[in-house]
This record gives structure tokens, sequence and C-alpha cells, in this order.
């Protein structure tokens, strides 16, 4: 068994409206020291996946079903508090705006000290020395001083980094990083990346990255995961997303995706229509309203919910249409535009 | 009603009848005082009016802590600066003057009995001069002997009225005194003998200016209560009366509470008067006046000290439920609710105007307004009270809920068929004076007299407004709510300062419309006259004539509903102040 | 900060200079703009058949034959130099500060005002840690269970609390609590917290419950809204997902986020009923400062309403200094300057 396993995991949250199924049938494995990218609209469940396996979701209104296995142990049948135990212990978030994601009131070094004195029983004195090495560790200069520093004195690469920090601070052994740098510039951006590549490295964790930015994950990621309404609609190596990709939704992805050997001027392509609603999901194929080649199937895309099937190697994808007919579409009339575009 | 609630204690005139019926009585008053009411029989059974004219629950059993209560404070505990009935009441447990009201139920408390005095006063040289013999072994709480110079230092320093501005000024009036005395303070080497004479420790020869047949009511004020002279503290005296009756001052904490233990140095074998029943006195100020209306029913209180009665949220509880109507005593004060018809204000000047205002009165609703039957009175059908000497009953206009038909013919005759506008006074803070004037102004707009009701603060309401002729003329107020009170039941000192229009002033008068030489001759007449029985028969006239001219319209005679404390001995309401009497009163053991 | 300080203590002095001279003028201006004289302003102060002499005596000695611009000028001076003061019998000295002589009771002002301070304290601090027990407590369940049982009663209650009135709900307790079933002291009574601290919480535990109900009741719904919107927070998400247990989540990040407005609107609160709590007072009949207020307007009597709004002043500009300072401790964003 892998040291990370999703099977089959399905949130859903009772509304007024109905039922939101924010996670439809997940199931992925993930090794230590690898990575895996989930990439997906906002709204297509990853966040909601990411927050399931940290068991944010319990003792709320979700219901939860499948299993999560952890290094071995089942976490959606177990307690709470024994869940409680692993959060930023076993397993550490990273989230995406650090400046509403640390407490405004509270120092940088107190809430480093807060999640470090939570799972190791250190004196404040010992916890507070940790903090300042952590911070360092992520690359804020003078940590001594600035581990007194409130959020707001931060700017918004080091607040990163302090939350880096904060998430890195009781050694965890999975890391999820929720759009680690979505609300930060393009320059900072890149050495947050790297900064997270180089600790994945020292640390030896299991790497999650959520971003609705493949650009990211390009950076990053061993295996890509590519969500569409609650759903995986294709998983690959980064290579399979990158260089053979075969859900529509992904080239689509692609298309929107800004890349830096494009001139800024360039038009991106972006995916027409809306993601879908949760609560109403349309029939047969989640996508075939905004898909391109949805009369291509032959009316199956909007009667049949197509199957996550594997094509080659691992690569799996949910699509009606034939891995050859994939194929063919992409080398054809996809990739000759991107390239063109 | 006056700024100070209650004591009305108004002119000579007062005193001099009052000292008529006592020496009347001449020394009987001792007799009577000993037991408390002589003849009227008494029971402990819980009874409405059980202590009317009776004594509820007689006992001579001592002991306890009569706990008292007041919503309000009372201008002051120093007998030279005191002017509120209540007090007065109350100061009788403390202070000895020369001659006190009998301790007694109804008209019996308004008897006059000698206290510090050996007997009721000797008068000499035609009433000019009177005659006092202190009773021997009076001791002040600190044990020194009282004597008449004591008594005569007391009267002095009380007539110092930049010191001492509340109290009445009787003595200022009357007595002798030299023109280059100023006061105690300011001229202490004066000889004041042509006044006051003090031959002997015992003995007090007061000298008048002019003749007086009533001076043993002045021997009754406070004034004459002895004052030490090497502490007297002046205004700050209050802080620390010296006691002179049988409780003296434990605790003194302005404006929050006083305490007072019974005086080792009060001899009973020198008063006949008191009983001293309770061992102590408790007696809280300020307290919220819901609250010490609970608190007396409750039976954690036994008096309220005011003496005028439950508050309006009370009431209904008091008077509905059987067992409480059993504690509750409804005496008539003597005091009337009226509104003032101002004829300086046109067309009031016209008395047929006024005469409309009385007949198109819904006289029910004004009843109401001042609380009903028992909290408010009795519709009044003339502005002098029943337990006045000579009152008589007056029928000169309905006392229905008005009378369009005539209020519309007296219209007519005054040249106003379709009748008036006029501003209306009244006192804002006084939600019972709010209901007069609103239920006047409906029931007046019937017959075509339009008011506007205008509110004005109690506390500058005769002194600023009502009282005031200049600013009643330039607002045009021709109604204004009014209410007089007296202590003693004598038309004198009920009407002489509301109906005597040469008394009127600049600001602050009491009396806001009867202006009529007609009656100011009344007045005079009755002055002079010293036939108790013929003066009664003036004040009557007087009465008459202020309703004929139609310059008040009464409301009512105030009535009060007073609860009996729970476990109270002695208990009755005396006629001298129309409250239960705090000398006699009593706590069960 | 010790220059924002000494600059907000300057401006609180001057705050008080105005309503010194504002509240004398109130005093004098309004009976004046009715056509009063001095004379009319003592006969507030004397018995009802005092005769023009004695009335004009005493318009002498309290001053009011004075320009007002002298009597405010002789009751500053009093404040910083004392004054003296005519007994008839002596003359006393008043040392500062002297807030004057009472008009009615002659008894000095100052030294009235602290002896009454302590109890309106005591009812103050006491009815203070009932309703932000109360008030804070509710709040946190409500927002946490919101729109259970538990939140919409304590969400009705709340609305109860702030719609009635203290001499509604007071009196209704005295009779209930007091008289009734007697587990509670009658009102009235004041034992000093030194004296005896067991009688001196028994004589005020109703006093405190009923004040601190209407308090608790908004602070309640203060705090629910507050926890409301701070449980939605980011950091909140952050806290849960470092491992915190839930009871630390809920007390040190979400209600410590949530109290900002809290300690604003408690500073003033407290600092408004430190200058008197006149209802409460009024009700149970403590001797506090309110009380002395009410009784101070109600019989016109000038020294001691300057004397209690100068006090009641104080600790509204005080309590809003203090609370600007709190501000920057609650929450570090937030600089002086």
């Amino acid at each position: 068994m892998s040291f990370l396993e999703l099977k089959d995991l399905r949130i859903h949250f009772p509304t007024d409206d109905g039922l939101v199924k924010s996670v439809d049938g997940l199931s992925f494995s993930l090794e230590r020291g690898k990575t895996l990218g989930i990439v997906g609209e906002s709204g297509s469940g990853k966040s909601v996946t990411s927050l399931g396996i940290l068991g944010l979701h319990k003792g709320g209104r979700a219901r939860i079903s499948g299993e999560i296995w952890l290094d071995g142990e089942e976490l959606v049948g177990a307690s709470q508090e024994h869940v409680r135990k692993l959060r930023g212990k076993k397993m550490a978030m990273i989230f995406q705006d650090p400046l509403s994601a640390m407490h405004p009131f509270y120092t940088v070094g107190d809430q480093i000290i807060e999640a470090y004195r939570i799972h190791n029983d250190v004196s404040k004195k010992v916890a507070r020395k940790h903090a300042i090495d952590m911070l360092g560790r992520v690359g804020i200069p003078q940590p001594e001083r600035r581990v007194d520093s409130y959020p707001h004195e931060f700017s918004g690469g080091m607040r990163q980094r302090a939350m880096i920090a904060m998430a890195l601070s009781c050694d965890p052994e999975l890391l999820i990083a929720d759009e680690p740098t979505t609300a930060l510039d393009v320059t900072v951006q890149a050495q947050i990346l790297d900064l997270m590549r180089d600790l994945q490295r020292d640390f030896d964790a299991a790497l999650i990255v959520i971003t609705h930015d493949l650009g990211v994950v390009a950076e990053l990621s061993d295996d890509i995961l590519v969500m569409y309404g609650g759903k995986c609609v294709e998983y690959g190596t980064s290579e399979d997303i990158f260089e053979r990709p075969e859900h529509p939704y992904t080239w689509g992805l692609l298309g929107s995706m800004p890349r830096l050997d494009r001139e800024p001027t360039e038009r991106l392509l972006p995916i027409k229509g809306s993601p879908p609603s949760l609560i109403n999901v349309p029939s047969g194929c989640a996508f075939h309203p905004r898909c391109a080649f949805e009369e291509r199937t032959g009316g199956l895309g909007s009667t049949k919910v197509p199957e996550l099937l594997e094509t080659e190697g691992g690569h799996l994808v949910r699509c009606h249409l034939s891995h050859e007919r994939r194929r063919a579409i992409w080398e054809n009339e996809i990739k000759p535009n991107l390239e063109a575009s | 009603m006056m700024k100070r609630s209650g004591a009305a204690l108004l002119a000579a005139g007062v005193a001099l009848t009052l000292g008529l019926t006592a020496c009347g009585g001449g020394g009987g008053g001792n007799e009577a005082a000993k037991d408390n009411g002589g003849s009227s029989a008494g029971g402990a059974q819980d009874a409405f009016n059980a202590g009317i004219d009776k004594v509820y629950n007689p006992s001579d059993k001592k002991g306890g802590t009569l706990k008292m209560a007041i919503s309000e404070d009372w201008d002051s505990v120093d007998p030279g600066d005191t002017y509120y009935a209540l007090s007065w009441n109350l100061i009788r447990i403390y202070g000895r003057s020369l001659v006190m009201y009998n301790p007694a139920p109804g008209a019996e408390g308004r008897k006059l009995v000698p206290d510090l005095a050996e007997s009721l006063g000797t008068p000499s040289d035609g009433g000019k001069t009177w005659t006092y013999k202190l009773r021997t072994g009076v001791k002040f709480e600190d044990g020194t002997p009282i004597t008449s110079k004591d008594v005569k230092y007391a009267v002095l320093r009380s007539m110092d009225k930049s010191t001492f501005v509340n109290g009445p000024t009787y003595f200022n009036d009357w007595l002798d005194l030299p023109k280059d005395f100023k006061s105690v303070y300011k001229t202490p080497d004066v000889n004041t003998d042509q006044a006051i004479e003090t031959p002997d420790d015992q003995t007090i020869v007061f000298h008048l200016n002019r003749a007086f047949g009533g001076f043993d009511n002045f021997a009754a004020l406070p004034g004459t209560i002895p004052v030490p002279k090497d502490k007297d503290t002046g205004i700050k005296y209050r802080d620390h009366v010296i006691a002179s009756g049988p409780y003296m001052f434990d605790k003194v904490e302005p404006g929050k509470q006083y305490t007072l233990v019974r005086n080792p140095n009060w001899d009973p074998a020198t008063d006949p008067n008191r009983k001293a029943l309770p061992d102590g006195y408790e007696i809280s100020l300020g307290v919220n006046a819901d609250d010490l209306d609970n608190r007396i029913i409750s039976g954690d209180l036994h008096v309220d000290l005011a003496g005028s009665g439950v508050q309006p949220a009370a009431l209904g509880r008091v008077l509905s439920d059987p067992a409480m109507k059993a504690r509750v005593d409804n005496p008539t004060s003597a005091r009337t609710w009226y509104t003032s018809i101002i004829g300086d204000v046109p067309p009031l000047d016209n008395v047929e105007c006024r005469k409309a205002v009385i007949y198109g009165a819904d006289r029910v609703s004004l009843q109401n307004a001042y609380g009903g039957e028992f909290a408010g009175g009795d519709i009044a059908t003339s502005l002098m009270p029943p337990s006045i000497g000579g009152w008589k009953k007056l029928d000169l206009y309905p006392t229905g809920t008005g009378d369009a038909a005539k209020a519309k013919e007296a219209l007519t005759a005054c040249g106003k068929p379709d009748g008036f506008e006029t501003t209306m006074a009244y006192r804002s803070d006084r939600p019972k004076e709010k209901a007069t004037a609103e239920a006047l102004q409906q029931s007046l707009a019937k017959v075509g007299i339009k008011l506007t009701l205008k509110g004005y603060p109690t506390s500058d309401y005769y002194s600023l407004y009502a009282g005031k002729p200049d600013f009643v003329k330039k607002n045009s107020i021709g109604l204004a709510t009014n209410g007089w009170g007296a202590d003693w039941n004598d038309g004198f000192g009920f009407m002489s300062q509301i109906t005597d229009s040469r008394t009127i002033r600049a600001a602050g008068n009491y009396n806001l419309s009867v202006k009529s030489p007609e009656i100011d001759a009344l007045i005079d007449q009755a002055y002079v006259e010293t036939d108790t029985a013929k003066r009664d028969e003036l004040w009557a006239q007087v009465d008459q004539k202020v309703m004929e001219n139609a310059f008040v319209l009464p409301s009512v005679y105030s009535k009060s509903v007073l609860v009996r404390g729970k476990g109270v001995t002695n208990a009755f309401v005396t006629g001298a102040f129309d409250m239960y009497d705090y000398l006699a009163m009593g706590v069960q053991q | 900060m010790v220059a924002y300080i000494i600059r907000r203590l300057i401006g609180a002095a001057v705050m008080l200079a105005v309503v010194s001279m504002v509240t004398f003028s109130i005093f004098f201006v309004v009976p004046r703009a009715a056509g009063a004289t001095a004379e009319d302003f003592a006969a507030r102060y004397v018995g009802k058949t005092a005769t023009d002499e004695t009335i004009s005596k005493l318009a002498d000695s309290l001053g009011f034959n004075d320009p007002v611009v002298v009597q405010y000028g002789r009751w500053v001076k009093g404040i910083f130099a004392g004054s003296e003061y005519n007994t008839g019998a002596s003359v006393e000295s008043c040392p500062a500060p002297c807030f004057g002589y009472s008009f009615i009771t002659h008894q000095p002002v100052w030294p009235d005002l602290m002896d009454r301070l302590p109890v309106t304290l005591s009812l103050a601090l006491g009815a203070a840690v009932v309703w932000l027990l109360a008030g804070i407590g509710t709040g946190v369940l409500s927002a946490l269970r919101r729109g259970s049982i538990f939140d919409r009663a304590a969400m009705t209650v709340a609305l109860a609390g702030v719609s009635l009135p203290i001499f509604f709900t007071g009196i209704v307790s005295l009779v209930v609590f007091s008289y009734g079933l007697g587990i509670t002291a009658p009102g009235g009574v004041y034992v000093p917290l030194f004296e005896n601290p067991v009688q001196w919480a028994y004589h005020l535990l109703l006093p405190w419950i009923t004040l601190a109900f209407l308090y608790a009741a908004s602070y309640a719904r203060l705090t629910r809204a507050g926890m409301l919107e701070t449980m939605g927070e980011d950091y909140i998400r952050t806290a849960r997902a470092k491992g915190l247990p839930e009871r630390m989540v809920v007390v040190k990040h979400g209600l410590r986020g949530a109290l900002t407005p809290i300690v604003t609107i408690f500073g003033l609160d407290f600092g408004l009923l430190l200058g008197g709590a006149v209802l409460t007072e009024k009700t149970f009949t403590l001797n506090g400062v309110g009380k002395y207020a009410i009784n101070a307007i109600v019989k016109n009597d000038l020294p001691q309403i300057m004397g209690v709004t100068m006090l009641a002043a104080f600790f509204v500009v005080f309590a809003n200094l203090v609370v600007d300072l709190l501000y920057a401790v609650v929450d570090p964003r937030v600089r002086l300057g």
C-alpha cells in the first residue's frame, strides 16, 4: 500500500437546495518524496479533497464515505481526536492567502510555537528556538528578530514562507499546499516554488499541490490529477499531462495556461462556459455542456457517465471518445493551435 | 401642594384658634396623652381604616427597631431649619419642644399638650407676654441639664434666616427684638432680654411685639427644641443634632440614612407624653418609591415616612386584595387639589367665562386624574377642605361629567358663545397634574374652550412660571394646576396664603388667581375676630366667594392610601399631620 | 506612544473644561431665558414661607448676584485652590479639590462623591463580570450552535434583556427573589467590600444580575455576530489544520478575533457606568454616584450637579482613552499616532 491512498472518496454536503457532491468518487495514491498536483477550476472539489484528507470536514455537515489511508491507517473511520493529533504533525497544510490564513493578533513566532508545542511536549523557550530555526530554514532573514513580528508586518512572500515554516514545524510526512502561490506576484511565486521543491526533498515528504494553474504543477509535480465536477477526469505523470493530454478539459486548461515562453500580448484561450453546478450535475459526462467534441461521442456525452479508464502506463482518462480519437484530436487540432497561438 | 410637602403652618391666625382650643382644654392634655386617645377603642384586628380615629394594635411593649424609609429626603433634621410635616411629626422622637401635639388618634392629635414645659403657656400683659416653666430633671443626650437658656438660644438661632432658610418665620415676625440684633452668630453680644427673658434656669418668658392669644402654637414649633450653644455648628448642626427626647442620633449619613438609638439621659419621669416603645429607629433615605411600597407590603419596612400614600403601581394591588385592603388606612388630609382660573388673562377676566370653565369640566375625570376615590380623594365642591373648622358644603356647580348647556349659557353671557382659547400650565413631572390638564382639555373642548397645555418643572413652577404674574400674563396662562395643604386645620392657615390678593408678589406666589377686594375685606374681618365660631363662619364665607367668583376649579379633597407596616403596634393616624403618628408607633416583639 | 498619551490627556482636560462650562451655563441659561433673577434662583432652596429678605440674603450668600463668569471662576478656583465655607456659626475651609458645598444638604460635594463612588464601582465591577461571562459565554455558544434551540432561546432572552427597562426587571426580581423567595437581599443595603466581602456580594447580587442582564443581552448578540464572522475566517481553518483542540480554536483564535469590538463597547459602557448606574441605583436604593446625580438634578443643586457631571465626564473621557490604548493591545495592526 502506498503512503497515502484515497479510495472512492465521496464528500457530500446536504444543503437546503439539495445535495452538493463536492467530491464524488475520488481515488489516487501517493508515495513519500513524491509530488502530486491536483488541478481544476474553483469548485472542482480539489480544496474539499485536501480538507477531507486532514479531517477538517468532520463534525460539520459533510457526509464522507470511502477510505483514506495514510501510512497504513484509515482516517475516514478514525476518531476526530485521533485525526486531530495527526493534523499538523503527520500531515500539514499550507494555505492560499497567508495574510488571512494567519491570525492577525498573534506574532508569527507565536503561531509557529503554538503549532509546535501542540504536538511536542517542550518548553516555550525550546519551541521558540525551533520557530526561529524554521524561519531561517524557509529563508527569512534575521529570524531572531522576525519571530516577534506580526503577519501584517511581513511582505506577501515572507508571509508565505512563514506559513510554510509553520506547516513544516512538526516535520510532517504529508504536506498539502493549497494554491500556495496564487496570492503572490510572479517573481515571488518562483521563489516559493523553488523553496517548496527544496524543502520537500529535505523533508522527504509526500506533497500535494492544489492549484488551478497548470504552470505551478508543471514545476513541481511528479503526477498530476485533473479534477472536474468532483471527479478525476485525467490522471497521469507530469509528462503524460503536458505531452499527451487526452481529456478535452485538460486541453482547455492547457490553452488557458499563461506560459513564460509565450508573448504576454498573446490571447489565452479560455474554456467556454462555466463550472458545473454540483447540485444539478449535468447528465452524462459532467463536462459535456462545455465540451467542443461532445457531438463526436454520438450522443453518449449527455446520457452516460464515462468511466475513468487507463489508456497506457497508468495514464487515466474519463472520456467517451476513444483513445485513438483523442490522440488524433490532440495531435491534429489542439497541439498545433496551442503552439501557433 | 407646595414646594415643601405638608407643613403649611402659615400665619399667626392658625395659632390663634388652636391656642384657644388648647387653652380651653386646660391641663387636661396630660391626661389625654397618657392613655393615648382616651376612650377610643382599638384592636389588633386588620381592617380597612383600623388606624383612623382609633389605635390599631395598642401596646405598651418596648423593644425592636422601627424601620422607616422615604423616597426623597426632607429639608433638615435640625429643629431650627425644618418645615416638613413629616419632619415635625418625627422630630418629637429626638427633640422636646415647650409644647407638643398630643400623640393621639384623629382630632385628639391636634390638641396641644405641654412637653418641655410643665404646663401650657401663661399669658400676661394682655397676651403680649408668655411665660413657661420648664420641667426639672430634663437632660440633653450628654447628660447636661436642659435650661431655659438652651431654649432661648434655640429660638434665637432659628431666626437667622441667612443660615437657616427652611424653617418658619413666626418668631422673626412676632418677637420684640432689639433693632441691632442680627443673629446669634453675627451679634452674639446684643442683649435680647426684651424679646426672651430667662430669669432662672427653669423659666422662659417671651415678649411679643403685639398681643397674640395663640402663642402655644409657636411654642410647639420645632424651633423651641433646646440647642446647647457650645454644640451649635450652624448649618452643620444637622449632622449631629443633640437630642432632648428619648432617642438620639447614632448614625447620620446625609441623603442616605439615619439611625437613632435610645437616649440614656432621657428620663420617662419627666415625660408624660412619650411611650418610647421601639429600641431604635432605622430611617433610610432616597429609597426607590415602588420598592418602598413593596417592602412595606412584604413586611421588610414599617413606615413610609413621607406619609403621602402608596405609589400608583401598588395602588391597584393594595385596594383590590381584601387581605391587603385590611392593612390600609385612608385618611382625608387638609389638602385640596385644584386648578386656578386666572382672571388676569382675557377673556377669563369675565366671571362668566370662568364659570364656563367650571361648568364644562368633567369633574369625575378630574377625580380620576388624581387617582380616584381612595388615592385621589372625594370630588371637591370648594377650595377649603372639610376638615377645616367652619367648612360648609357648597353646591354652586354640578359635580358630574360636565354640564355643556350651562357652560354654553355662561359663554354666551361672557360674549364668547363660540368659546375661546387659552393656555393651561401644569407641573410636567407630576403625572397626576398632567392627567388633570389632559382631562380638562378634553372636556372643555366639547364646549368650545380650546386649551393649549404647557408643562413646567416643579422646582421652578412657582418661582419662574405659574407663580410669576409677569410670566403668566405674557404667556396668556389662563389655567394652572395647583394644590394647597395645611397642617393646622384652620381657616386662616389654609386660606390666607392662597386667597389674600395682597400677598401676591413679583414671583413665587401660591395664590395664582384669587383677587377680590371683597375677599380681602372678609380676611381682615376674620383676622381680628376672636370668637372661633364667628371666625370659622367668616372663612366659610371666603370659601363661598372664591367659588361664586369662579377663581378656582376644585378637583379633590385629598385622601391618601397608607399601608400599615407588618407587626406595628400602637398605630394610628394623627389629626395633626394626617399621617401615622411616628412618636406613638411601636414594633411587635 | 508617550507623546500620544500626553496629547490625549491634554485633549481630555480641555474636554472636561468644556463640559464644566456647558453644564454651568445650562444651569443658569435656561432659567434666565425664562426671566429668572438671582432671587428666583435662591427661591428654589428655601422653605415655603421664606420672606423676600431671606431669599435675597441667600441669593447673596450663594453668589447668584455675580455674573455667571465670576461664579464659574469661583468654582474653578475652589477645585485648584480650595475655598472657604460659612456655616453660620463658623467658617470652614474646604481644601482642594473643593467642588463646593451642596446648596441643600450643605455637605461638601467631593467627599460625598468619594463616599458614593465605591458603591457605584462595586456595582459596575460585579455587574461587568457577570455580563461579560454570561454575555460572551452565551454569544460563543450561540454562534457555535447557530440555529439550534439554545441559540434561538438565548437570542430571544437577549432581546428581552435589551428591551426591558431596569426599573421593571429590578422591581420584579426584588419582589420575586427578595420578598417572595427570600433568597436574595432586599434593596437599599451596601456593605463595603473590605468590611465583609460575603455580605458585600450578597447585597449586590441582585443588582449585579439585573444590571448585567441588560448588558449581557447586547454582549451576547455582539459576541455571537463576531464569532460567526471570525469562525469563518481562514485563520480558524489554519488553527484547526495545526491540530489545535477545538476549545483552543474557539477561544484562543475565534474569540480573540471577535474581541475587538467587545473591548471597545465594554470600555465605553463601563466608563459610563462609573459615572453612575442611575436606574439601577435608584431601583435598588444603592447610594452610589447615579442616585446622587438624580437627586442633584431633581433638586437643582448646582454644586452637586457640577461635581457629579465632572466625575462622570472624567470616567467617560478616561474610558475612551483606555479603550484607544487597549485597541492597540488587542489588535496589533492598530497604530497609535
